[in-house]
């Protein structure tokens, strides 16, 4: 029990860095992206093409996979994304499924459909036990959990001892005046874009052992991210971590236990939680 | 005849071309036999995003998962088809029953909350629906799908013929029964009521209409309504399987109507033929990657602005 | 005296975290009253608006309509108990036109507001009192245009004839000039003016000139209480009051 536990703190702690992207721009650009898992999606084969085709070790991928999905973010937020802010959530939404089709449809045909395997580093693999096996840690997801921790917590110093991050709080809240007190708006979003982006192609990097790779991937998580999303809130940083790592065990414990039901336990509760308080189980604003 | 009530009843009756569109549809299965199939398949789309836009074009509620009520009234009319009568009407009737109580029932869920929070509403119920139909498989056939639905024969007379012949004027008479009805709807005072909570949710209740009420009973329709062309779509093609509840399905239905634009009712028939003649197109050209092309059609549009897409002289302005 | 009173609250209170928005108000509004609320911003007048038409739940206190007491029924069913407000933002429905949007409205208060086989106006009383709407409040003209379209007086006016479609017993009007332009306030004060006596009246208004033309009696709220209550002559010379209001800068046009 323990053992799942600890896989389901790792399969949330992922989902968070996942889905944090997600959460800010909803926040903070009001705009529904269902395309986040494209981003996710790209992380994950950078590093997979990188490390077959260019032989660059595993570790070197995962900082590599950020700055190369940051900068698509960027460069398909100036271009894209900033002409649809203003329009209503239905055309966002068609938007953002549009371009998570040409994701999908684009890599199939480059890379082709087969899951790809990422082979781990050997200190990577493994697994400790402890308790005479009551809690067993695969080394792997324990490296996750340290890493999407550290990131997280650098997330936070981020948003809250930095003058970046004070603007970014400050444009969420209310744009307008944040505009008005000379926050370049345009550019908080630009940097927030890519770094939401950067975020979610580190996850997919990471995940792509644990979750699998291949060209649905942006479809089938897509609702993960979403729900992570819609419980967690858009305002701050611990709703959507409580949420992810909510999810997660809920996820693991339920497939164990259940296995005839799966993932019909997550979508139920989500439902039920979003109909109890169709905010978000922890966001204080009704947004 | 006053000007107030002339002014009232030109935008509630039906057009001269409405009449003479239906003309032409109808004869479609007498002018092009060998397409019976298809004209039939378009038509239950059509019956589909129509359904679709009574909740999206005129309550204002973004489904993406209306696929559900679709998937729900395919396997009903199945199961019902195989397991007790194979009477269609009769099946019909039962599969719109059915989704219908589903659709009550799940209109619970998208009275309140964000845009957002509706759309992980109506996706969570049609994903759970679909894990329902994998799971339990011993019903359904899982994975497999539902086979072996063999239909009697409508009214008693007309026999399902291999070459569609039934189907088409099957499909084409419900579709037109549900289009007359529809067409009343939308403009009576509660179909009008439905567009002003799509407006003005707040004034809506400020003006002393019950919004909770009204939303129940157009989602409901809707529901009814989607699950009525799951149905056919079961009994046309004689079976059901897992991607009735697709996403897919949900988000191609959704850009149908977007296609042929929300809230004018013919909005459902034309997207549901340009979409499939779109296609047709481009999948025999590439079968294997429509979805790119699909995709950045949607792109495209999107970024058009859907308003203009049937006004060409509008795609060189600034929005 | 035979007055009636046909809205009233007592000890209303409501409270959002920390901040007591409305403060144990008490008031009474008469059969035929043309009742003023004024106070300076955020003295709490369009929130007490929200709690009478049930938009906010109270923390306590109760309202009473028409002798019955309201307190926990839905706005809607205020609505149809013949309590209706205007909005001081314009809240329309951009996708109909004056004229759907009035026939809409008058075919719910007829009963009529569920029927859904039959077109809109078959009924020909909707007819009928939709083009009285459209005549009195000067809509006439543009009765097919979308809403969308409408320039702000006539979309003012819109919202006004929208609330008497309700046939409203009592009718609360939140800023009704606000924001429309020197040149049409004559026509929005006429048809202020020109409401018809068996309606009673509470009007929130900054502009003193419509304050003093219309009302016969006013209440004045500070902080979320009330301060006090008169005739407008008693009002303006009322120190405290000139003190809390009248008193920065006088009335503004």
């Amino acid at each position: 029990m323990l053992t799942l536990l600890f896989d389901g703190v790792a399969y949330g702690m992922l989902l968070f860095i996942l889905s944090i992207g997600l959460a800010v721009t909803l926040g903070l650009m009001n705009f529904i992206n269902l395309a986040h898992g494209a981003f996710a999606m790209a992380g994950g084969y950078t590093t997979v093409l990188l490390m077959q085709h260019a032989g660059l070790p595993f570790l070197l991928c995962m900082p590599l996979a950020f700055v190369f999905t940051a900068l698509l973010g960027a460069v398909m937020e100036a271009t894209l994304y900033r002409r649809m802010y203003n329009k209503p959530h239905l055309d966002q939404v068609l938007f953002s499924i549009g371009l998570t089709f040409m994701a999908v449809a684009g890599v199939d045909y480059f890379v082709g459909s087969t899951q790809q395997l990422v082979q781990l580093p050997e200190f990577l693999k493994g697994r400790t036990e402890l308790w005479d096996g009551a809690l067993g840690m695969g080394h792997y997801r324990l490296a996750i959990i340290a890493v999407c921790a550290v990131l997280t917590l650098v997330l936070q110093l981020l948003l809250v001892r930095t003058r970046f991050g004070s603007q970014l709080r400050a444009a969420v809240d209310n744009q307008r005046v944040a505009a008005g007190l000379g926050i370049d708006v345009n550019k908080v979003f630009l940097l927030t874009f890519a770094v939401g982006s950067g975020l979610a192609g580190l996850g997919g990097a990471l995940g792509a052992e644990v979750l699998g790779l291949d060209p649905i991937f942006p479809l089938k998580f897509m609702i993960y991210f979403l729900i992570v999303v819609a419980v967690g809130g858009t305002s701050g940083l611990t709703g959507p971590l409580l949420a992810a790592l909510l999810l997660g065990i809920a996820d693991v414990a339920g497939k164990y236990y259940i296995p005839k039901l799966g993932a019909f336990i997550v979508y139920s509760l989500m439902i039920l939680i979003l109909l109890w308080r169709p905010q978000g189980l922890f966001s204080r604003s009704g947004k | 005849m006053n000007r107030v009530a002339l002014s009232l009843s030109l935008a509630t009756k039906p057009l001269w071309w409405e009449f003479a569109l239906w003309a032409f549809l109808l004869s479609l299965p007498l002018l092009l036999p060998t397409h019976a199939l298809l004209i039939s398949e378009i038509t239950i789309i059509a019956l589909f995003a129509m359904s679709l836009d009574l909740i999206l074009g005129y309550s204002g509620i973004v489904s993406l998962g209306h696929a559900a009520f679709f998937g729900m009234g395919a396997y009903s009319a199945a199961l019902f088809a195989k397991y007790i009568n194979p009477d269609p009407l009769l099946g019909l009737a039962v599969a719109t029953a059915v989704t219908a109580l589903l659709g009550a029932f799940c209109s619970l869920g998208v009275l309140r909350g964000s845009d957002l929070t509706r759309l992980m509403v109506t996706l969570g119920v049609a994903l759970i629906l679909q894990e329902l139909a994998n799971k339990l498989d011993f019903i359904t056939g899982g994975a497999d799908g539902l086979q072996g639905v063999v239909m009697g024969s409508v009214l008693g007379q007309f026999e399902f013929d291999l070459m569609g012949q039934t189907a088409a004027w099957y499909t084409l008479s419900i579709t037109l029964a549900v289009f007359l009805l529809l067409r009343q709807v939308v403009v009576s005072p509660f179909g009008f009521s439905l567009q002003a909570i799509r407006d003005n949710a707040l004034r809506a209740q400020a003006i002393g209409i019950p919004v909770h009420a009204r939303l129940i009973a157009a989602y409901t329709l809707a529901a009814a309504l989607a699950g009525m062309a799951g149905g056919l779509q079961a009994q046309t093609t004689g079976f059901a399987s897992l991607d009735v509840f697709g996403f897919d399905r949900s988000a191609d239905v959704l850009l149908m109507l977007v296609i042929g634009g929300t809230g004018w009712l013919w909005g459902g028939i034309v997207g549901a033929v340009v979409f499939k003649s779109l296609h047709s197109i481009i999948s025999a050209w590439t079968p294997q990657y429509w979805t790119f092309w699909l995709g950045l059609f949607l792109v495209l549009l999107m970024l058009l602005g859907r308003a203009r897409l049937l006004r060409p002289w509008t795609w060189g302005r600034r929005a | 005296m035979s007055e009636d009173i046909v809205l009233s609250c007592k000890g209303l209170v409501k409270r959002f975290g920390g901040i007591t928005a409305t403060d144990k108000v008490n008031l009474q509004l008469l059969r035929g009253a043309r009742h003023a609320l004024i106070g300076p911003n955020g003295a709490g007048k369009t929130t007490l608006i929200n709690l009478f038409t049930g938009v906010l739940p109270p923390t306590s206190g109760s309202i009473r309509l028409l002798g019955e007491d309201i307190s926990h029924l839905a706005p809607h069913q205020r609505v149809q108990r013949g309590l209706v407000r205007t909005f001081q933002i314009n809240q329309l429905f951009d996708g109909l036109t004056p004229l759907q949007t009035l026939a809409m409205t008058v075919s719910q208060h007829l009963g009529m507001g569920a029927t859904a086989l039959r077109p809109l106006g078959h009924d020909p009383r909707v007819a009928k009192r939709c083009e009285n709407l459209l005549s009195q409040f000067h809509l006439l003209e543009v009765m097919d245009q979308p809403t969308q379209q409408l320039a702000y007086g006539k979309r003012r006016l819109l919202e006004m004839a929208i609330a008497m479609a309700c046939e409203p017993s009592v009718l609360l009007l939140d800023e009704p000039v606000a924001g429309v332009p020197a040149g049409e306030r004559e026509e929005l004060l006429r048809t202020v003016a020109a409401l018809p006596a068996d309606v009673s009246v509470l009007l929130i208004e900054h502009d003193m000139d419509l304050v003093f033309s219309f009302a016969k009696s006013m209440t004045v709220m500070v902080n979320g209480a009330v301060l006090t209550e008169g005739t407008p002559a008693e009002m303006a010379a009322d120190a405290r009051v000139r003190e809390v209001y009248l008193g920065h800068g006088g009335g503004h046009g």
